[in-house]
């Protein structure tokens, strides 16, 4: 029996109508339908922000975490159960701002995980303050002086090694659809940063704004993705022109692969023996 | 018997090296040992050293005074020299000045020269040290020697420190100097452990089945990482050192909430980054077990030092209010166990339990007998599997129960969902801010204390039931405690020890009915405020008589609770 939409209908949204959010969670929802990928096996862990609501509005395994603290939680879950599909969720105040370090660090170790960063340039939860992401110049209660420029999340991650990086449009589910099924399928970490308009707060970025600049990149054709050189300038691309698209793809050795004990079942599957002990104990004589 | 022996030197010297192989050694002719560690924060040079006290009977503290001084360095001579007991010794190689020689009984070793001599390089001088330490005590040398090609598991360089250990001994007996012991003693067949207490935490948890550990390297918890790590692949366990303590703290989070037993360590510093963690795994009630190795703070304070200045802290962490469990271990023995006891309170009750050290216990090490493992007791609570799942889609992951204990399912071992989230909830895991959740919420969560409550064992009483004085203490004082207060009570004082290693929740009735009958409470503790000493007053509504304290970043000594008790006794 293959899963349906149906499956994974969850709570009613709580988001502003038309909150790029929608999109996103209509693509997800399509991806893992598409990819047949059934709710018990799938966990979600978000962080704080509009963006971590998300788990609650589909079905499925749910841990929706702290500001910023959503990616060493979902690389736990991985570790400690490699069977299951993880997918960390959160805005770009969690992922850029409160949860930088983890990030770079999540994309420098290559855990086998996903992230899919809602980038909706503005802190919406909390009522519009600028964010990491925010445009140069951006006012807001509590820059008034307007914010610094902003924080080039993919061409860090580029710079970072990361193993899939790639950038979606939640006014565009089909194409965003088509990425989280890349993500979903390669093995290692994925950074997903996707352009959301936030329709209460950031009146820059919005939809229409996006439309006129957003032009999707040739993935099956001419552009190369495994080139750092040419991804690096695709991931720096912004203003009149802004790509989407997979921009990076980076094969590399896989965190989780460098464990013995992370080989074969997952280890919460392995039995225990605490006759293993006697050893460490002659050890201490 | 009860001799003290101290090794001091810069670091760098092998001061440690020279005195881990003399434990073994004399731990393997059936001797009592312990020895504490002192260190600066630093990697070549200073002052360092390691405390030994032997004795035929059990022994839990060090002693003040000294009867064999090794000193590699001058520094170590002239800071220790005065702590030498009426016909103790000295060794050292930095004075050959005849006069000075007679008047301290210092033996002039050339342990430098010698090592260069035996093995080509200095190196080894704690080697001709450890070899003149078997003669001046009659200690078994080939028993020695075996410890130090133990040690060095390079062929070559273990015979090169063979040598300069032979030598050590060589030199020694060719001077003809009477030993400090005069009868040496069988090797015992049944032979005991001797272990520190970072070594006792890491064994505990592997033995425990904890599967997962992330840690961020921090003085003094860095020891159980890297035994854990050593081991880990023979367990089916991993280590992670993460980015940060924040990473590590949530890691474990993950990994437990996946279904694995998993731990995370740290000192005072990386605790202060964890607290956000610890409120998550309350609120999700996800277990954790989570080892804060004290050193005294606030900020760096002193790194490599020890003090008992977190327990306030560690018992109110974080935001809001929880159900959590506070132990602090007495002895490295006590830390195996309460490690174990740790892992089967957090998963019983999905909480967080906060094992309490210090970098005393950390880096002293104990004569233990071997740890009986068929008295190990692995509790998991209530994880569900797919067969006693009934109604999977019924599933609720904070369902409200009698216990506030929910049962617990695993994601992807049954079809049932499990939905947890750091915002208030519901039963079923999803986010609310419906007033009457919310307390029925918090009133489940904290339902929990009470079970924790019956799981917590009581302090224990040590020296006569009913005391006119009774002195209180908890974690890793116990050993100087309980030597002073035996010692105190052979002078005709009326005194016991009242001793805690589980302090959250704390058993106030309890207490209450135990110190009955005592006049005075005095209690001891390793911090400037009397942080157990406000907790004891807060929970049982009793005044304390005095406090003896201590920040100097040094463990409490027999001597110095003595001393302290004549004062307050008074």
């Amino acid at each position: 029996m293959s899963i349906t939409l149906n499956d994974y209908t969850g709570l009613q949204p709580a988001w502003c109508p038309d909150c790029g959010n929608f999109g996103i969670l209509s693509a997800l929802k399509k991806a893992l339908v598409e990819l047949d990928i059934p709710p018990y096996k799938l966990v979600i862990v978000s962080g704080i922000g509009q963006a971590g609501k998300l788990p609650h509005y589909l079905k499925c395994n749910t841990f929706n975490s702290l500001h910023g603290r959503a990616l060493p939680v979902a690389e736990g879950i991985k570790i400690a159960n490699r069977d299951l599909c993880v997918i960390a969720v959160g805005g770009d105040g969690d992922a850029y701002g409160e949860g930088g370090n983890h990030w770079l660090h999540a994309m420098r170790r290559n855990h086998d995980i996903i992230y899919m960063v809602h980038n909706n340039g503005v802190y919406a939860l909390t009522r519009g303050q600028a964010s990491p992401t925010s445009e140069t110049g951006f006012i807001s209660g509590t820059t008034p002086q307007g914010s610094p420029d902003p924080l080039q999340p993919l061409a860090i991650a580029v710079a970072a090694g990361a193993s899939f990086v790639a950038r979606g449009f939640a006014g565009d589910i089909d194409h965003l659809a088509g990425l989280i099924k890349l993500a979903l399928q390669n093995r290692g970490f994925s950074l997903l940063d996707i352009l959301q308009p936030c329709v209460s707060f950031n009146h820059i970025n919005t939809y229409d704004w996006y439309y006129r600049r957003i032009y999707k990149l040739d993935n099956d054709g001419k552009y190369d993705p495994f080139n750092k050189t040419a991804a690096f300038e695709k991931a720096e691309q912004w203003g009149d022109h802004i790509p989407i698209g997979v921009i990076y793809l980076n094969k590399r050795k896989v965190f989780e692969d460098s464990f013995t004990a992370l080989q074969g079942q997952s280890l919460i599957k392995k039995k225990h023996d605490v006759s293993k002990a006697t050893r460490l104990i002659e050890n201490a004589l | 018997m009860d001799l003290k022996i101290l090794i001091g030197g810069e670091a760098g010297q092998g001061v440690q090296t020279a005195g881990v192989i003399l434990a073994r050694a004399f731990t393997r002719m059936g001797f009592h040992f312990f020895a504490d560690q002192d260190y600066e924060s630093r990697i070549r040079g200073g002052h360092s050293f390691f405390r030994i006290r032997i004795r035929d009977g059990q022994i839990l503290a060090i002693s003040e005074s000294i009867d064999l001084l090794l000193a590699l360095n001058p520094e170590s001579l002239s800071m220790h020299l005065g702590e030498l007991t009426l016909g103790g010794v000295a060794v050292s190689d930095s004075i050959r000045d005849p006069d000075l020689i007679q008047k301290h009984n210092i033996i002039f070793l050339p342990m430098g020269d010698i090592a260069l001599r035996t093995s080509g390089s200095r190196m080894a001088a704690n080697q001709v040290a450890i070899g003149a330490v078997a003669e001046l005590t009659g200690l078994d040398i080939e028993i020695v020697i075996n410890l130090i090609r133990e040690h060095f598991r390079q062929a070559d360089l273990a015979e090169q420190n063979v040598n300069a250990a032979r030598a050590g001994q060589q030199f020694i007996m060719e001077q003809n100097i009477s030993r400090l012991i005069d009868s040496v003693h069988e090797v015992i067949k049944n032979r005991r452990m001797l272990i520190n207490g970072s070594e006792s935490i890491a064994m505990g948890a592997l033995a425990a089945g904890c599967k997962f550990l992330a840690a961020y390297p921090m003085t003094p918890t860095t020891p159980i990482i890297e035994y854990m790590a050593a081991n880990a692949e023979d367990f089916d366990a991993v280590v992670v050192q993460p980015e940060d303590e924040i990473a590590a703290v949530h890691m474990a989070i993950g990994a437990s909430y996946a279904g694995a037993r998993a731990l995370t360590a740290t000192s005072g510093g990386g605790f202060s980054l964890m607290v956000e963690g610890i409120g998550l795994a309350g609120m999700t009630e996800t277990p954790l077990v989570i080892i804060l190795g004290q050193r005294p703070g606030p900020a760096i304070g002193l790194p490599t030092k020890t003090e008992q200045g977190d327990l306030l802290f560690a018992i109110n962490s974080s935001h809001g209010e929880f159900p959590r469990a506070v132990l602090a271990p007495a002895t490295a023995e006590d830390a195996f166990w309460l490690t174990t006891k740790a892992f089967n309170l957090a998963d019983k009750y999905q909480v967080p339990v906060i094992l309490m050290i210090d970098h005393y216990l950390a880096s002293s090490y104990f004569t233990v007998e071997k740890f009986d493992l068929s008295a190990l007791y692995i509790n998991r609570g209530l994880p569900l599997i797919e067969d006693e799942m009934g109604k999977p889609h019924e599933y609720k992951r904070h369902r409200i129960t009698g216990s506030g204990i929910s049962p617990r399912a695993l994601p992807m071992l049954s079809q049932a969902l499990v939905v947890t989230d750091s915002d208030e909830h519901d039963e079923e895991g999803h986010l609310t801010e419906d007033p009457k959740t919310r307390i029925r919420m918090v009133d489940k969560r904290m339902k929990k204390m009470q079970g924790l409550h019956n799981d917590i064992a009581l302090p224990l009483i040590y020296g006569p039931r009913s005391a006119s004085i009774t002195i209180i203490g908890w974690g890793s004082s116990f050993g100087p405690l309980y030597e002073a207060t035996t010692a105190l009570r052979k002078q005709g004082l009326n005194i016991n020890l009242l001793h805690f290693t589980e302090i959250w929740p704390f058993p106030s009735r309890a207490v209450n009915k135990m110190l009955e009958s005592s006049e005075k409470i005095l209690v001891a503790e390793n911090n400037a405020t009397g942080q157990f000493a406000a907790l004891f007053s807060l929970k049982t509504g009793r005044k304390v008589d005095g406090n003896i304290l201590k920040y100097d970043g040094h463990p409490f000594t027999p001597e110095y609770i003595i001393k302290a008790v004549g004062k307050e006794a008074l």
